[in-house]
């Protein structure tokens, strides 16, 4: 027996205040990508009760996933969005949650992403990334964008930042620690840049743009 | 002069193309704002920096 939506919901406003919790249940935030950044943050957004989350990603579970990303041994092989669709309604399970397996391009984002408040980057590879950026940033000026950059290795935790960019974009990450230095990617490093992204759009959900 | 990531440098009429190649960074892996607007890719070879502009060049390296 889980509890009711009413009861999850208290909960929730009992730590976070009603204002807040109403702000929270009402956000649509949509995160492409679900590897080490986009599993943790939708996650994070997830159990802080965010009301409406966009799952994209086209990629399966793939052992290699396994030091970071949340995903279970039991679910390799399936597709990311499949997967992670199933853990996040564990931890949330009235959380209203669209999935889809779609390589996102050039063509399909600004449909694709058209309801949602905040948009999340956190692809792995950096001119997908930067597509990704562009394109939102070009054609979605009123979107919120919150993207990630730099977080390989062990170096140190506090290089890792939340930048403001411009007024409706920031960028998470050290900015420099490139995967393909031979750097791998290490469960804390990037849980730390996905904590910094998803607390990037609660704050922006709060209504505090500050860094 | 021109702001860049924070720093005030003597770029006056470069392009941001020229920038980029100054700065190393492959053109497809960064956005560029420009006074708070975004530059368009198509455009990194005719926009052209004067003086008092505010750039913001965001690199993206792998990893996620």
């Amino acid at each position: 027996m889980i509890p009711t939506k009413e009861e999850m919901y208290a909960a929730l406003e009992e730590r976070h205040g009603k204002e807040l919790q109403k702000k929270l249940n009402e956000a649509s935030v949509a995160v492409c990508g679900l590897g080490g950044l986009g599993s943790n943050i939708a996650a994070a957004l997830a159990r802080a009760g965010v009301g409406q989350l966009h799952i994209i990603d086209f990629d399966k579970v793939d052992i290699s996933n396994l030091n970071r990303q949340q995903y279970y041994p039991q679910q390799l092989g399936m597709y990311k969005s499949d997967a992670l669709y199933d853990t996040l309604k564990r931890i949330a399970p009235y959380c209203d949650i669209r999935k889809d397996c779609v390589k996102l391009d050039a063509e399909n984002i600004t449909k694709l992403l058209a309801d949602a408040d905040i948009i999340v980057e956190a692809f792995d590879k950096a001119d997908q990334k930067a597509m990704l950026v562009n394109c939102v940033l070009e054609n979605m000026p009123e979107k919120y964008l919150v993207s990630g950059s730099g977080m390989a290795g062990i170096a140190p935790s506090n290089m890792i930042t939340t930048k403001r960019v411009t007024k409706r974009f920031y960028v998470c990450g050290d900015g420099v620690s490139d995967v393909n230095d031979g750097m791998g990617l290490v469960s804390s490093r990037v849980l730390i840049c996905a904590g910094h992204q998803a607390h990037a759009v609660i704050r922006i959900i709060a209504d505090e743009f500050d860094i | 002069m021109v702001k860049i990531n924070g720093e005030l440098l003597d770029k006056n009429g470069k392009t941001v193309s020229e920038i980029l190649a100054e700065m190393e960074i492959n053109s497809q892996h960064v956005a560029v704002e420009l006074n708070e607007e975004i530059v368009s890719k198509a455009k990194y070879d005719e926009t052209i920096l004067k003086d008092g502009d505010v750039v913001e060049v965001v690199r993206f390296v792998g990893g996620g």
